[in-house]
């Protein structure tokens, strides 16, 4: 069975150095790319009741964008690069979600980029590495 | 009949701000309240034996419910939670409606001035007593309201674009269908007016009303700048579709909400003395005499009525709310929406009670030990204040001096959440009778927006009585089909438990 690296992928351009740090890990192991999309959700946020009514439209078009827009295109270009790759899209919480994926999958190692947060951002909202070094399952790769 | 009910609409749209505007306001446009619904006001609140028969019906229908379910509102309780708290939710699901935010958008449509103006209004006619039997009816009401909301998801309309419509014009209609039974669509279409009715007033004038009356008591600004203001924004976020009003007030309202909870037991904690004094009073007033007009049928029906106006049990619009949940069980719904007459009742609505029988706002004669009553025939208060919000805001007021001020914003916030929340329920029988098209939609938020104006101009009397009467014209349709329906309820009610039992039916966390 190939080593599988979840790659916690967003679009931006540091998830884009962590992405290329990952291929060059999988492609000297010859290990696998789980392309991670997390949509940030709440189930305890508050909706209007047409929040309420049209949400799972949005979500369908939510996931559909996702997949096309950031996942789709990368994905073909691991696979015509010949690196293995899986996707995988869901809803909540980045920090708590990578973690979960990782271990469902077996996964070697989590890699992400580090987002240009300020000292004061990261302290009122968390940031999603000093998170998943906290609680991630396996090694944990912060690409600067 | 489309066309015509637009162009009526339409007419009526340009015929009343002139009305209102007219002349000296007020008096005017209650007294042409009184002379057109007075008798759909009279009809709905006909007594019979001294008690009105609307009353009774809702609080006989709670019991039927209670008893038919094995009073599961008691059983399922911690159930109820644990779904709320997301513990039976499939990860995969993330990203839908969860029980949560059904159960807090249904409640900010439910809690509000309900809440603060209808129980001082109840404690202040029917005396401390009157609380005792709007906690009972909140409690029975817990077991009507798991009955509509549970028809409510599985007989909702689910659409191609995945949006979905639900409440009870579609399980009357469907459900009745599905039973074999005549005249669904009739009371279908019966339910529709009515919840447009009930939208305009309760939903609406009554809660614009008694926001502006509170503005002009506070800061002194007349009713109708408020009214005005309250439409204009009113009319932004429906009619403009400004989703950011709508989705600010919705997160600040639970947070009032709790405040408000907590403001009020933190005046309970500092007369902690008084507490046994209050509930003694609550007991005494509910099973003697006290003085009060009526007696003890005064002090229920008054708690009764109070109830059933603030958490809406059997009325059928939390329904509507309720049936966006994606859900494969639809009675995870209803035992989620079990909790609102709970929360909305049991909880807050006792708290404003509390709060108002312990700073001793309803004055009691010393030597007899009966409530001293005023000309109106109404409990005479310590501050003077007679009805709604200025009692419950005199009794904030005289422990904490900043009170009434918070209780101001937050009875504009509550009143305009109500009104966003009510708006989709009026359009959702409005659209199930005209049909879904934007010239519909458009039409009924232009008449709501007027109605926002006019309710907040008029004086409280006749606005408040067509409320309370357009409301609970929707609770005798809608009660009538759930008699027809429970069954349903009772046979998914027993599958979903013996599936429970047997571990089918699994915990995520």
């Amino acid at each position: 069975m190939s080593e599988k690296f979840v790659v916690g992928y967003d679009g931006s351009v540091s998830a884009r150095r962590a992405l290329e740090f990952a291929m060059n890990r999988a492609r000297a192991q010859g290990g696998t790319i789980v392309l991670a999309h997390v949509l940030e959700w709440s189930p305890y946020s508050f909706l209007t009741p047409t929040e309420l009514e049209e949400r799972h439209k949005r979500r369908k078009e939510e996931m559909a964008r996702a997949e096309q827009q950031i996942l789709g295109s990368v994905a073909r270009e691991l696979q015509e690069a010949g690196i293995p790759v899986e996707v995988v899209i869901r809803y909540g919480n980045t920090a708590d979600l990578l973690c979960k994926i990782a271990s469902e999958l077996d996964a070697v190692q989590i890699v992400i980029g580090r987002e240009g947060q300020s000292a004061l951002e990261a302290r009122i909202f968390g940031s999603v590495a000093g998170a998943l070094v906290q609680a991630s399952p396996v090694p944990c790769t912060i690409v600067p | 009949m489309k066309r015509i009910h637009f162009t009526l609409g339409m007419a009526l749209l340009a015929l009343l701000p002139g009305l209102a505007q007219a002349q000296g306001l007020g008096e005017r446009v209650d007294s042409i309240f009184a002379a057109s619904t007075g008798w759909f006001v009279n009809l709905i609140f006909a007594s019979v034996w001294g008690v009105p028969w609307i009353v009774a019906w809702l609080v006989v229908a709670a019991v039927v419910f209670t008893l038919y379910f094995g009073f599961i509102q008691f059983r399922a309780f911690r159930h109820s939670i644990a779904l709320v708290r997301g513990d039976y939710s499939d990860p995969n699901d993330a990203g839908e409606v969860s029980h949560f935010q059904a159960l807090a958008t249904a409640l900010s449509g439910t809690v509000g001035l309900g809440n603060i103006a209808g129980v001082a209004v109840a404690v202040s006619i029917g005396g401390a007593g009157a609380t005792f039997w709007m906690i009972l009816a909140g409690l029975l009401g817990m077991a009507t309201k798991f009955t509509e909301c549970t028809l409510g998801v599985k007989y909702r309309n689910e659409y191609e674009d995945g949006t979905v419509s639900g409440g009870p014009m579609y399980y009357i209609r469907k459900g009745f269908a599905e039973r074999g039974l005549p005249l669904g669509g009739f009371m279908a279409v019966m339910f529709s007016i009515f919840c447009v009715l009930g939208a305009l007033g309760g939903g609406n004038m009554f809660q614009a009303n008694q926001a502006a009356s509170q503005v002009r008591e506070v800061v002194g600004i007349p009713e109708w700048v408020t009214g005005l203001a309250l439409s204009v924004v009113v009319f932004i976020v429906i009619v403009g579709g400004i989703k950011s009003i709508a989705r600010v007030t919705e997160k600040v309202v639970p947070f009032m909400g709790v405040g408000y909870v907590l403001v009020a037991l933190l005046i309970i904690a500092m007369n902690a003395d008084m507490i046994l004094w209050a509930i003694g009073e609550i007991f005494r007033g509910a099973f003697t005499d006290s003085g009060i007009v009526g007696g003890i049928v005064g002090a229920i029906i008054q708690g009764f009525r109070r109830a059933a106006f603030s958490n809406e049990a059997g009325i059928g619009s939390a329904p509507i709310a309720h049936s966006a949940v994606r859900t494969k069980e639809p009675i995870t719904e209803g035992f989620v929406s079990l909790l609102e007459p709970f929360i909305d009742t049991v909880v807050i609505c006792t708290m404003t009670s509390l709060v108002i029988i312990i700073t001793q706002q309803l004055l009691i004669d010393a030597e007899t030990g009966r409530y001293m009553l005023n000309e109106a025939g109404r409990i005479a208060t310590a501050s003077g204040a007679t009805g709604g919000v200025p009692i419950t805001s005199a009794a904030f007021g005289s422990v904490f001096g900043w009170a009434p001020y918070a209780l101001a914003i937050a009875v504009i916030l509550f009143a305009f959440s109500t009104m966003i929340t009510w708006s989709y329920y009026g359009l959702k029988a409005w659209t199930y009778m005209f049909g879904e098209g934007k010239n519909q939609e458009l039409s009924f938020k232009l008449i709501f927006c007027v109605f926002v104006f006019i309710g907040s101009v008029s004086s409280l009397g006749a606005v408040l009585d067509f409320s309370d009467a357009a409301l609970f014209a929707m609770g005798v349709v809608n009660i009538i089909a759930l008699y027809f329906l429970m069954p349903i309820v009772k046979r998914e009610l027993n599958s979903y438990l013996s599936r429970l039992k047997s571990g089918e039916i699994k915990k995520y966390n």
